[in-house]
């Protein structure tokens, strides 16, 4: 049991020195799987951004009723007072019209315009503020019925962006599986026929040690480690790629999420990001080493 | 320990390497196969090695019909003879210390045990002073001292030798067939094939001559 131990850490070892005898080439594979690792997991990372943001916005559906011209402010708190007994909504905000002008006018360059105005030309306006846990589909529903109140005069849902931004994210992260797939299998195939020609420049080692009686275990086991390095390698250089691409954005985004008065911060790969961008690099050079050793390793036979 | 009875060996192609075939040798024994290229005596040992199977008729090794192992057990029946190459087939990117370790590697002996049968093995070949010498830097009647060394250091009962003086001038051909003969001394069965028929005679011993794939005669 310690010998046979002892003969797999000999195994992974010499693999690992073979790839550092010839430092370019094998840097050149990692590199490779690397990039095809980085690419998914990077984007992964995108995605977790696009939604935390998606996320942060979603609580703020307010929507805004406005009422029509010339109604009277009582006409606004009565329908005030029977949405605040509405299951769905939280808190619902009074803009008298006088209140929107004033606004207006400190808000500055409309002045000129504004003060030769006779009357106020806004409406009464309600600022509906949903409860967090409200269905979509009630607050559409209860949008559709202000609508179709009688002093209403039009009313503004502001859902409906946030809701097609996550049927973008869905959809973008449904690409990034397929993504991912694909480029795991090109990781397969690189190893693999990395690891081909590696059997094939070791040929004569392979027959000599088959006819000293080594078995398929035995001359299988050194190539399956050498798929096990690239792949943990390649794993690494994709974090590493991931790494620097967040260093490298995250200073531009903290300053524009500041120029937008928000706090956001640039999310990393979490941890378990991380194992699985080197769980699935090592799985990926691990079939890609047990197809290119299965299939030549076999049709090697000695001669004398 | 050996028995060859009525072995045939069709290659694809209709070729025939041996043909109805029957040979004992008993252990112990040192045995010259000679005879002209194509007369079956590389045919014969590829068949004790399993680099071949009999088309028909039953390769007995110690009792054992070994033209019938089932394909896993080659490696292990491998293990168990010594073999010895015309091109002596030494690893050139290796030492000559890691080239005779590879069958006990193979055969997961622990390290210690390894240098200290490497090192034996060398001894008797002569060459324990260049362990680390690359095959490269070795003559070329070294280098097959050093496939000699390789093939006995899992102390094989049996050794089979193809052609092995094959690429060696006179004086180092007949060096190696001695040291061959004292290999022998020490209980090692040796079936060695060689078209060196002067050698053989100066050596004497048995010589069994092949002719397109039979016996044609033995000499004593």
């Amino acid at each position: 049991m310690r010998l046979w131990l002892t003969r797999h850490v000999q195994n992974c070892l010499a693999a690992m020195g073979r790839l550092v005898h010839k430092p370019a080439g094998s840097l050149l594979t990692i590199a490779v799987i690397g990039i095809a690792l980085a690419l998914p997991a990077g984007l992964n990372v995108l995605v977790r951004n696009g939604e935390a943001l998606a996320g942060g916005w979603e609580s703020a559906r307010d929507f805004s009723v406005y009422l029509k011209p010339g109604e009277e402010l009582a006409q606004a708190a009565a329908l005030a007072k029977s949405l605040s007994a509405n299951g769905n909504v939280d808190d619902v905000e009074i803009i008298s019209a006088e209140a929107a002008l004033a606004e207006l006018q400190q808000a500055g360059s409309f002045e000129g315009a504004l003060t030769g105005l006779d009357n106020n030309p806004l409406p009464h306006t309600l600022v509906v503020r949903p409860r967090a846990d409200a269905p979509a589909n009630e607050l559409a529903e209860l949008a559709r019925e202000l609508g179709t109140n009688a002093s209403v005069d039009q009313v503004r849902l502001d859902t409906e962006w946030v809701e097609r931004l996550n049927a973008i994210l869905e959809f973008v992260r449904r690409g990034i599986w397929l993504a991912a797939g694909l480029l795991a299998l090109a990781v397969v195939v690189i190893v693999g026929n990395t690891i081909r020609l590696d059997i094939e420049n070791r040929r004569a080692e392979i027959e000599v040690a088959k006819l000293l009686g080594a078995t398929d275990a035995f001359v299988r086991r050194p190539f399956l480690y050498t798929g096990f390095w690239y792949g943990l390698g390649g794993g690494l250089f994709a974090l590493g790629v991931v790494l620097l691409g967040l260093t490298i954005l995250g200073g531009p985004v903290t300053r524009l999420s500041a120029l937008y008065g928000t706090s956001f911060q640039l999310q990393g790969l979490a941890g378990s990001g991380a194992l699985t961008v080197l769980g699935g690099g090592l799985v990926a050079g691990l079939t890609g080493a047990w197809f290119a050793v299965a299939q030549h390793l076999t049709a090697i036979q000695p001669k004398i | 320990m050996i028995r060859f009875d009525h072995v045939t060996k069709r290659y694809a192609g209709g070729h025939e390497g041996v043909s109805e075939i029957c040979l004992e040798v008993d252990a112990g024994e040192l045995v010259f196969l000679t005879g002209h290229s194509g007369a079956g005596k590389t045919t014969l040992l590829k068949l004790l090695a399993l680099i071949e199977r009999p088309t028909r008729g039953q390769v007995l090794l110690n009792g054992r019909n070994v033209g019938r192992l089932p394909e896993r057990a080659i490696p292990e029946h491998r293990r168990s003879l010594g073999m010895v190459f015309q091109d002596h087939k030494l690893l050139p990117d290796r030492s000559i210390f890691e080239n005779v370790s590879l069958p006990l590697i193979i055969a997961g002996l622990g390290r210690r045990e390894i240098a200290r049968r490497v090192r034996a093995a060398l001894d008797q070949v002569g060459l324990l002073n260049r362990e680390s010498a690359r095959p490269d830097a070795l003559s070329t009647g070294e280098q097959q001292r050093v496939g000699i060394a390789r093939a006995v250091v899992g102390r094989p009962r049996l050794l089979i030798a193809d052609e092995p003086t094959g690429n060696l001038d006179p004086d180092l051909s007949l060096e190696i067939m001695m040291l061959f003969r004292r290999l022998n001394g020490v209980g090692v069965t040796m079936l060695i094939a060689t078209h060196d028929l002067a050698l053989v005679e100066q050596l004497g011993g048995r010589q069994v001559i092949l002719d397109g794939g039979r016996v044609s005669s033995e000499q004593d």
